[in-house]
């Protein structure tokens, strides 16, 4: 197992896939993982932050909406402006869009159901430390568990979005193609996960910590939380960006 | 915000954005014409937020229910707001 890096799960009321991304991390990966309680104003040297998924505050205003003013947040937001890795899972995705760390933002799904399904992605970008265990184009399985996934942003935005490469995985059927049944909440552009401009910050809807072990039937997630986990820091970043 | 000041009351008025597709009011249309409203064109569903506050002038207080609308209570990505003075 590589050194790594410390991760912190950043927990708050109603967060609820707090201990499944610990379970990975720190048990599957053997990563140094602490929670870190929404109220904190450090981050306590942790170099991979991780926003969980859930329903924090209830949902209440709109999902992730309360989370992303929490005390901990401006810790977070000087993290990921100096480059340093967050990843927002679900509700953690939400607050990220929420707090403006990443563009878009979310509606209710396209069909006002919670969808809990597994679902496939196609991994557009293979060059974030994120996805450095896939490459461009696979497909993969993973759970969605959401009422309130469905991305949107302008038309402007989100030509900017695509032009710049911060699509990181789009709802695709198992072929890998584009299809309106694939993209069961109705996201634009069947878009499923966004990252920052410089690829340090990334969110998604989709879980990947329910699907990181084999025996659970599914180890297609582990890779995104073992990339998020590579010993590196903001150079080697960058020059993934940049190639 | 000043809090020995005058005491407002607004209503600030949330809606998702004209160009946004707004399912739940598609969901209530579809219901109201299931149950014979024929005449039904359009029904937007949003959300209604009672701000009272005290401030210096009223000019403060428009000043900083603004700032909230844009901070927090809307999101200008999917949502316009409205402002109505209950109480000026």
């Amino acid at each position: 197992m590589d050194p790594g890096v410390k991760c912190g799960i950043v927990v708050f009321p109603g967060s609820n896939c707090d201990h499944d991304v610990y379970h990975v991390l720190g048990h599957v990966l053997e990563q140094e993982t602490v929670f870190l309680w929404h109220q904190k104003t450090s981050l306590d040297g942790c170099e991979l932050i991780v926003l969980p998924g859930g329903f924090s505050y209830g949902d209440y205003l709109r999902a992730g909406s309360m989370a992303a003013h929490s005390p901990i947040m401006a810790a977070v937001r000087r993290h990921a402006e100096a480059g340093g890795r967050v990843l927002g899972i679900c509700n953690g995705f939400q607050m990220l869009l929420e707090a403006g760390l990443l563009p878009g933002a979310m509606r209710r799904n396209r069909d006002l159901r919670f969808l809990s399904v597994d679902v496939h992605l196609r991994v557009e970008r293979d060059d974030l430390v994120y996805c450095s265990g896939y490459r461009r184009g696979e497909v993969l399985r993973m759970p969605i568990a959401h009422a309130e996934g469905n991305y949107v942003d302008t038309d402007e935005a989100l030509d900017d979005l695509e032009q710049s490469g911060q699509v990181v995985f789009r709802y695709v059927d198992s072929e890998g193609n584009l299809a309106t049944g694939a993209n069961l909440n109705g996201s634009k552009r069947s878009i499923a996960g966004v990252c920052s401009a410089e690829g340090n910050v990334l969110g998604l809807m989709p879980h990947p910590e329910r699907c990181a072990e084999d025996l659970l039937g599914n180890g297609d997630g582990l890779a995104l939380l073992a990339g998020a986990v590579q010993a590196g820091g903001g150079a080697e970043l960058t020059a993934a960006v940049a190639g | 915000m000043t809090p020995d000041g005058k005491r407002f009351v607004a209503r600030v008025l949330v809606y998702p954005r004209a160009e946004v597709l707004d399912p739940q009011g598609r969901a209530i249309e579809g219901a109201l014409e299931r149950i014979g409203f024929d005449g039904v064109q359009r029904i937007r569903a949003g959300k209604s937020f009672e701000v009272a506050l005290r401030a210096a002038s009223s000019t403060e207080a428009s000043e900083a229910v603004d700032r909230m609308c844009r901070q927090l209570l809307a999101n200008p990505i999917v949502e316009d707001y409205s402002v109505e003075w209950i109480r000026a």
